[in-house]
Parts: structure tokens; C-alpha cells; sequence
């Protein structure tokens, strides 16, 4: 293999990721860049480059809307995170024990994910809801002290949200375990059952850390949709009560163009970016290098 | 001959050209996509392709989405010809940034400040002695919609004032309804406070939210403010978080509520339900001194190079400001219209107190859409929703976040 | 590489855990068809019986008033069409946008996988930073992008939108895929003198299916249930059906007319159900087959 044929074979390569190169470079790299410059200005309905220093970023961290969407960023995403990969990997489990009517399970618990929310959420919203959702149907039924008002209440709603995100989530967090359990050999069940280990067990002990990576995608996944959300609470609670289910991505969408105040947007944004790549990149790090390193091996 | 058909020819020609240059074709984006609204902005357009011309719909529901995507496409380069925003100053920045067809040549040639009245409404869409948008109709928040049969049960007279309501809300709540209707969204629940402020009086609220005086936000009137504010929850339902504001209104209709504070777009929901105005059902501008609101809606022209463009656009915007079309639009929105000179004898009750009422410029007040950004008024809401959700935090702690928005400058 | 389904006999044992097992799934299940069940009924009820009946309750008198309303008449504006007219710009925005990024997302993968070279994984890397970011950040500079190609407003701006969003995830679960076929396969095919497009079109595409599967089923409902990047990039004569959804569901003013919002939501998300319900086995298999193994 001489020195051209090298170079022409990851020529090609580059030349075919060429799209992913310039748009990872100039849209995603380009519009954090785009977004730092003009936090720093006072930009209103567009970005104007009128420079006013850390204004912006001051006025954020004054901002108790913002405290409490940050805060309510870490409950919902850990409770979404860890709800749906709980209950992702206990339905596949289950549905990995060699049931009828795996296909009829499986797409029940899958539609939701193809809904959009803006739809499914005003029925979830009519559910929670005291007046005439399920605590008013149970109270009919004749259970007349029972309360689920989640929903309208300040402190709880944030919790009610993300019960709806988990019905939308799981199932697509469940057809990834599965198929990371559909992958697994045979022989692994039968040494199992030769050693005599309990199956719960052996789920425990066995199972999960052969999933590993399956699990690790779905975190990736989890995680970009946990930044992101924005649908889902706009048509559960509009935030409320009060801003009390706002989040970060919620705060920059309504300074674009409701409040028409970009910059602010955009610095609330910048630091959504920061936190990002703190986590992500370490971790990204590890695994793709990591990785490359065990297969140079 | 052959000179005959060459003249014959360049008739033809001439004529064609003639038609075909005549229609007009107009996009226009708004957010009116349903019942009353959607037959108000029928007006317009049957108006228009009345005269032969094309009018393009593009509906997007929610103010925001629409009000965001005309910002996106003007910025984008593929503007509509025209599009619906509030009397606010929501569209400033387009102004500036030079992205609007200025409306003056129009505005003097067809007389504009001499018939558009309330006078004020002219400084909404002048800047820098030039209209840049056209205003085509007034609504107002100041009202207070009441059930007579629930308050007849409840054996206390229909309220004039806030202080009337509070006085007789006890009673209601002892008859086994929910005194007051409420849609807990922050603009429903500024909206409400907006009626608390000014019932106390209009100089204050002129003082804080035009003028950005702190010392009267730290005064004892402001705080007065915020106590009635306050009080007036105990009345309001706990599923009140996210309700719509047509549910409320449909609360009262069904005589499950006594009364909602709301603007006059809830005349419609009366109307549609069949309720007889002043008799089943009450519609009250609360104070002693009674004030009609200048909120409404109003039409910017984003800039084309295409002379066409323009041409269309002055066509539009003189249509909507017709007296005619101003009656049909405005009878079928239920708002009051922006001009004196306008038939509006088929209005109703309700709407006929509006239109008495505004005859007197001294009985006008401005809002705090007209003398602020958008980012200050939801920054407002934020600071009452909060207020009103969270019965923990002070009347101080309020006022200390209303001393900060008014020195922050936004 | 592993089969799909389960090898042996399904046990004939009727024990407690078997029980068990159904009961939960039962359970679940409940929990997650509750939402459609009150969609499908409140779709057939008339106005009266919501207002005034139970959530839960069937409905009393069966009123097929909302469909029809749903598809063809209820106003979105000036004009009462319904979701018809959305119907084919969905498909006409869907289904290039779907083949676009699915390609470019294979050949992403493929290259990521088998053709690493230094920087490659950095650039990946960014690539999947970019799921991170929220969309109304990303529409003033694409704008700006698009306004200058002058593609702006048009189905070609649409796809390219969708493109560069479905990007991310996309190329990560082929990147995964292709990194667990085996790499013999494709030695073998280097040695016998195959270049970078040979490989890819006569080896590795043929085994792509299921990935192929999974990647079009996740493009197919994103992009069909989507509506911000449609509003602003499609442009006025190719608005989707989700904005025509929108109007008739999210009303501020005048009577909501519930059965009508809920026929319509079930029209407008049909075609990704049926996808999803037609493509169920495929779509597992596809993952099955080492989609994201990593």
C-alpha cells in the first residue's frame, strides 16, 4: 500500500464528511459563537451590535426566573433521566420473558413517543387537572378525599410534568434496551442457569454491565432531549403556576420573540453551552478516545 | 389592413396588461383563527377581493408564534405584505432597523390625524413625525363580567367597583359558588392587577409604569395596591393554574362563578351562549371614575423593494381604515373602532358603554403595552404571578422586585 | 450476529413470576393508553357531554360530528379547510427531508466507522454537540444562511433545516451501528481493491437495513410532528399540517371545540402511528443488529 493510495482512500473519506464538517463548523460551532458575541449586546427584536459588557449576564443572575429554571432543569432531569431508564429497562426486561403478544405490548408502550406533545399534553393537562381530571373522576367514583392536584400546585407541578415526560420517553428507552437484551447470547442464560444463579441476580451482576453501552447511548439521548424540552411543559403548565415549571430552554425561547429581548436570550443560552460541554466533554473524551484506543489494540 | 391589426393588436396587448396588473395580491399574517375574530378578519378580506384583488391568509395561532414568525421571515427576505401586531411597541425594533414601509405619503394624502381618534392611538404608529403602522380597532381590559341570577341568589347587588366586589364576595362564597373566575396565566393575572391599579387611581399607575417613579412604587397607595390585589385571591378558585381564559368566562356563563375581570372580548363568549346583556349577564367598568383602555391591534407593512409591493400595501391599508369595512370588522370582533365617523348602531349593550364612553377623551387611558417594551410588561407579569401564587412571599419582597424592574432600564 | 427473537419453547409453567410479569406489563400499559383512550372518546362525544360529563366515561350518545369537521371544514383563519390542505405539504416536506438526512447521516457513520483519520472524531464530536442546542438559538443565523443561498421560504430550505438538526443523533446511531459489523468484512473488501463509494454501496449498504429502518421511523415522526422549523423555513405555500393542527387546537378565543381538537390530533399524528405500528419488528431488529451498542 504505497503513500498515495493512502491519502486518495481518506481523501474520499473526508471529502464524503465534508457536510458534517462545515455544518458541526459553521451552524452548531457558528451559532454558539453567533450567541456569545451578542450576549454581550443590548440587542432587542434582532441582534444589533450594540456592546454593553456583562449586562445581560448580570441581569440573569438576578433573575429568580432564572434560579428557579435552572433549578427545576436538575429535578426534571434527573427524574426523567433516571424514570425512564428504570422503567425503560424493566419493561424490556419483562417483555423480554418470552410473552404473547410482544408486538401489541410493545407498540403500546412505544406510541407515545410518536405523538406530538402539543396534542398529547392538553390531554395530560385535562387528567391532572383537579376540577374535572382524575381527581374529580375518582371523587365520583366515591374515593371523595383523594387529591391529585399536582398540577396547579407551585410546588409540585414540576413533579406532575415530569410524569408525563416518562409516558413519553420510556418507550423509546425501552425499545433500546431491548434490543441491547435481544443481543445478548444465549450461552450467557445457560451458564446462569448452570451456576444457579437467581435471574434477578443474574440481571443485576450479568446483564446490565453487558448492556453498558446501549444504557450510555440512551443517557446521551435522555440527555439532549432533557436540555431541550420546551414543548412538553409550554402545554402542560405554560410554566406555572406562577414560573414555577420553567427551565432554561423555556427562558430562551421567551426572550426571543415574546419579550423581544435576544441578547438576554442568548446569554441565558451561552450558559446552557458552558454547562453542556462541562459535562459532555469530558465524558466524550473518554469514551470515543478511550475507545479508539482499545480498538487500536 | 395590416395597420389596422397592428393598432388592433397593441390594443389587445395594452388591455391585458391592464387587467393583469390590476389585482393585487396581499399576504397578510395574523393570529385571529377563531369564531369571532376569524370573522372579523373575513371583513378584510372580502373587502379586498372585493375589489378584485388576492388575498392570502397565513393564520398562525398564539400572538407570539405569529408576531415571531413575521420577524423571521422579514429578516429572512421573504416578508409578508402585511402584518397584525398589538398597540404596543412591540414592533419599534422593526422601525429602527428600517424594515417597514413608512405609511406617511398615505396617512397625509387620505387625512389620517384628522379622524383617527382617540388621538393617542396616532402616537402608537407615528415615529419621528411618520405612521408606520395602521391601527384598526380598540379593546379594552377595564370590565368586570358578572351573572345576575348568581348574585340575585346570593342576595347582594351587582359591584361598581373593586372595593364593592370584595365587600360582596363573602356572600357569594356563602351561596356555594366561586365568588371570583380566573384564569391563573401571568397575562390574565397582570391583566386583573392592571384594573386593581387603576381602580386606585390612574395618576399612580401613570407614576410607576409610565414614568418609572420608585418613589410612588415604595409609597403607601402602591402597597394599598398590592393588599387588594391580594385580598381579592381568597376568592379565586385553587384550580385556577393554567385555566384558559374562556373557561373562566364559560364559569360564569354556567353560574359556577359570579365574576370574571376580564377584557371586552368576553362579550363574545356571552353572545355566542345566548345570554341577554343586562339582563342574564353584566358587563361593569369598574371605578369610580370609569376609563376605556387603549389595547387593540394594529397592521405594519414590512418594506419591498417592488413598487407593486407598495402599491398593494397603501391599497390594504386605506381599506382597513375605511368607515365602512371599520364597521363590519369591528361589529364582527366586538371591539370598538378607530374612528368616530363609523356606524356602529348594530352593536350591542355593552359595546355601546364603550363607545359613549370614549367619546370623552378625559375617560381614555393608555396601558402599560403602549408605554413600555414587552420585555417590562412580562417582566411585570412575572413579578404579580408570582405575587399571586406564591402567598409566601411579601408584600416588601414584591415591591423590592418592582423597584428593581423600574431602575433596571429595560 | 444475533437473532431477534428468542430461540426455545415458551414456558408452559403458569407460575407466580409469569403472572407477575403480566400483571406489570398490564398494569403499565394501562398507565400508557389511558391519554389515547380519553382522546379517542372525547373525540366521539358532542360538546354538551364534555362540559358537563366525566373524562372517563364512554361516550353516551356516539356523535361523529368532529371527524369530518376535523379533515375538512374547521376554520384556521380565513380559511375553513380543515387539515386538508396540510396533508401534502407534510408529505412533500417529510419525505425529501427524510431521505436527505438519513443519507448523509449513513455515509457519516460509515466514514466515522471504518475510515477514521486524524480529527475525524473531533469534528464527531461537535456534530453531537450540536443536539444539545436549543432550536430558536440555531433560526437567526440559519436564516441569515439561507437568506443568502437564497433557498429561504422554500421545500429545499425545509429539507436542509431538518437535515442539519436530525444530523447529530443520526450519524451517532450509524456510527455505532457500522463499528459493530465486523471489521473483516470490510478488509476483505479493501484488499480485493474496493474504494471508499464501492465499499459503502455494494458491502456495507446491503446490511444496512435495520439501521436504515430506525433512522427513517425516528426521522419520519420528528419531522411530521414538527412545527417551529416549518412555520419559518417552509414558506407560505408548503405550511405543514401541524400548523393547520395548531390553529384548530390552540384557540385563545371562542369556543374550543374539544372533540374537534382531538379528531384532529389523531388525524394529524396518524401517519407516523402507522409507521411506527407497521415498522415495530423491523425497528427492533434494526437496534437488535448492534444500532447502539456503541
Amino acid at each position: 500500500m504505497n503513500f498515495s493510495r493512502l491519502l486518495f482512500r481518506n481523501l474520499a473519506a473526508k471529502i464524503a464528511l465534508l457536510p458534517m464538517i462545515v455544518i458541526s463548523l459553521t451552524v452548531f460551532v457558528g451559532c454558539v459563537i453567533y450567541s456569545i458575541i451578542f450576549s454581550f449586546t443590548n440587542s432587542k427584536l434582532v441582534p444589533v451590535f450594540d456592546f454593553v459588557g456583562w449586562l445581560q449576564y448580570t441581569r440573569l443572575f438576578k433573575s429568580r426566573k432564572w434560579d428557579v429554571a435552572v433549578e427545576n432543569i436538575f429535578i426534571f432531569g434527573f427524574i426523567f433521566t433516571i424514570g425512564c431508564l428504570i422503567l425503560g429497562f424493566l419493561l424490556a426486561v419483562f417483555i423480554d420473558q418470552k410473552i404473547r403478544s410482544e408486538s401489541l405490548f410493545r407498540t403500546i408502550f412505544l406510541y407515545p413517543y410518536a405523538m406530538s406533545f402539543i396534542v398529547t399534553g392538553l390531554v395530560w393537562k385535562w387528567m391532572m387537572n383537579p376540577t374535572f381530571g382524575l381527581e374529580h373522576a375518582v371523587h365520583m367514583w366515591g374515593w371523595e378525599t383523594f387529591v391529585f392536584d399536582w398540577l396547579v400546585n407551585r410546588d409540585l407541578a414540576i413533579y406532575a410534568v415530569c410524569i408525563s415526560a416518562v409516558w413519553q420517553g420510556s418507550g423509546f428507552v425501552m425499545v433500546l434496551m431491548l434490543a441491547g437484551l435481544r443481543g445478548i447470547d444465549e450461552d450467557i442464560w445457560k451458564a446462569v442457569a448452570v451456576d444457579g444463579i437467581p435471574k434477578w441476580r443474574a440481571y443485576i451482576s450479568v446483564i446490565i454491565p453487558m448492556i453498558r453501552p446501549v444504557i450510555v447511548t440512551s443517557v446521551v439521548l435522555i440527555a439532549a432531549g432533557v436540555v431541550k424540552v420546551y414543548d412538553l411543559i409550554l402545554a402542560l403548565t405554560g410554566g406555572g403556576p406562577g414560573y414555577s415549571t420553567t427551565t432554561p430552554a423555556m427562558y430562551v425561547m421567551e426572550h426571543f420573540f415574546n419579550r423581544a429581548n435576544v441578547a438576554q436570550s442568548f446569554a441565558a443560552s451561552t450558559i446552557m453551552f458552558i454547562s453542556v460541554i462541562v459535562i459532555l466533554a469530558p465524558w466524550a473524551y473518554w469514551e470515543f478516545y478511550f475507545r479508539q484506543r482499545k480498538e487500536q489494540n | 389592413m395590416k395597420y389596422f391589426f397592428i393598432k388592433l393588436f397593441s390594443f389587445f396587448l395594452a388591455f391585458s396588461f391592464f387587467s393583469v396588473s390590476y389585482a393585487k395580491e396581499a399576504e397578510v399574517v395574523h393570529w385571529w383563527v377563531s369564531g369571532g375574530e376569524q370573522a372579523a378578519i373575513s371583513e378584510f378580506a372580502k373587502a379586498w377581493e372585493a375589489k378584485g384583488n388576492i388575498w392570502i391568509d397565513t393564520a398562525i395561532t398564539g400572538g407570539e408564534n405569529a408576531r415571531g414568525t413575521t420577524v423571521n421571515r422579514i429578516m429572512g427576505g421573504d416578508p409578508p405584505t402585511a402584518a397584525q401586531f398589538n398597540i404596543s411597541r412591540q414592533f419599534e425594533d422593526l422601525i429602527t432597523q428600517g424594515k417597514l414601509q413608512s405609511l406617511e405619503e398615505l396617512a397625509t394624502k387620505e387625512g389620517w390625524r384628522n379622524f383617527i381618534y382617540p388621538k393617542k392611538l396616532i402616537d402608537v404608529c407615528v415615529r419621528d413625525g411618520e405612521f408606520w403602522c395602521v391601527p384598526v380597532n380598540i379593546h379594552s381590559a377595564q370590565w368586570m363580567w358578572t351573572n345576575t341570577s348568581v348574585f340575585k341568589n346570593a342576595g347582594v347587588a351587582e359591584p361598581d367597583t373593586i372595593d364593592d366586589f370584595l365587600a360582596a364576595a363573602p356572600k357569594l362564597k356563602a351561596s356555594g359558588i366561586i365568588p371570583l373566575a380566573l384564569g391563573g396565566q401571568p397575562w390574565q393575572e397582570g391583566l386583573m392587577f392592571g384594573v386593581v391599579f387603576s381602580s386606585e387611581g390612574y395618576d399612580l399607575m401613570q407614576a410607576v409604569l409610565k414614568d418609572h417613579d420608585t418613589g410612588a412604587a415604595k409609597g403607601p397607595r402602591f402597597r394599598n395596591v398590592l393588599e387588594n390585589y391580594r385580598e381579592l385571591q381568597q376568592w379565586v378558585d385553587d384550580g385556577a393554574p393554567g385555566r384558559l381564559w374562556n373557561d373562566a368566562t364559560a364559569m360564569v356563563i354556567q353560574g359556577k362563578a359570579g365574576m370574571q375581570i376580564m377584557g371586552d372580548w368576553a362579550r363574545g363568549e356571552f353572545q355566542v351562549a345566548g345570554l341577554a346583556p343586562k339582563n342574564e349577564y353584566n358587563c361593569i367598568i369598574p371605578g369610580k371614575k370609569k376609563y376605556v383602555e387603549l389595547g387593540g391591534d394594529v397592521f405594519v407593512f414590512p418594506k419591498s423593494d417592488d413598487p407593486a409591493v407598495k402599491e398593494a400595501q397603501y391599497e390594504l391599508a386605506s381599506l382597513m381604515v375605511n368607515p365602512t369595512v371599520q364597521a363590519n370588522f369591528n361589529n364582527a370582533k366586538g371591539s370598538l373602532p378607530m374612528r368616530l365617523d363609523v356606524d356602529m348602531s348594530a352593536a350591542d349593550a355593552c359595546m355601546k358603554m364603550g363607545l359613549e364612553l370614549i367619546k370623552d377623551p378625559d375617560h381614555i387611558m393608555e396601558g402599560s403595552g403602549i408605554w413600555n417594551t414587552n420585555d417590562f410588561v412580562s417582566s411585570w407579569e412575572d413579578i404579580i404571578s408570582e405575587f399571586r401564587n406564591n402567598p409566601d412571599q411579601s408584600i416588601d419582597d414584591t415591591i423590592n422586585q418592582v423597584v428593581d424592574l423600574l431602575e433596571s432600564g429595560i | 450476529m444475533k437473532t431477534s427473537t428468542i430461540e426455545g419453547p415458551r414456558p408452559k409453567n403458569v407460575s407466580i413470576a409469569r403472572i407477575g410479569v403480566y400483571c406489570f406489563l398490564i398494569i403499565c400499559s394501562l398507565f400508557f393508553l389511558m391519554p389515547l383512550y380519553i382522546m379517542i372518546i372525547t373525540s366521539l362525544k358532542d360538546m354538551e357531554e364534555i362540559r358537563q360529563g366525566n373524562l372517563f366515561y364512554l361516550p353516551k350518545n356516539l356523535s361523529t360530528y368532529a371527524w369530518p369537521k376535523a379533515w375538512g371544514t374547521a376554520c384556521t383563519g380565513f380559511v375553513c379547510e380543515g387539515l386538508k390542505p396540510g396533508l401534502l405539504n407534510s408529505f412533500k416536506i417529510t419525505i425529501p427531508s427524510v431521505i436527505v438526512s438519513v443519507s448523509l447521516a449513513a455515509i457519516n457513520g460509515y466514514a466515522l466507522s471504518f475510515w477514521r483519520f486524524k480529527g475525524s472524531y473531533f469534528f464527531f464530536g461537535l456534530c453531537i454537540f450540536g443536539a444539545f442546542i436549543p432550536y430558536q438559538v440555531m433560526i437567526y443565523p440559519l436564516l441569515r444562511i439561507e437568506n443568502i443561498l437564497g433557498i429561504y421560504s422554500s421545500i429545499p430550505g425545509i429539507v436542509l433545516v431538518h437535515t442539519i438538526f436530525g444530523m447529530p443523533i443520526l450519524t451517532l446511531i450509524f456510527r455505532n451501528y457500522y463499528s459493530n459489523l465486523p471489521i473483516d468484512l470490510f478488509k476483505a473488501a479493501r484488499i480485493d481493491g474496493g474504494s471508499f463509494l464501492k465499499i459503502f454501496f455494494y458491502v456495507i449498504l446491503p446490511m444496512s437495513t435495520p439501521i436504515m429502518i430506525v433512522a427513517v421511523i425516528l426521522q419520519i415522526t420528528g419531522i411530521w410532528n414538527d412545527f417551529l422549523l416549518g412555520l419559518v423555513f417552509a414558506g407560505r405555500e408548503n405550511q405543514p399540517m401541524t400548523v393547520q393542527l395548531n390553529n384548530i387546537v390552540q384557540v385563545d378565543f371562542g369556543v374550543a371545540e374539544y372533540n374537534v381538537d382531538m379528531a384532529a390530533t389523531i388525524l394529524t399524528s396518524l401517519v407516523p402511528l402507522l409507521v411506527y405500528f407497521f415498522s415495530g419488528k423491523l425497528f427492533v431488529r434494526g437496534i437488535a443488529a448492534g444500532a447502539l451498542k456503541g
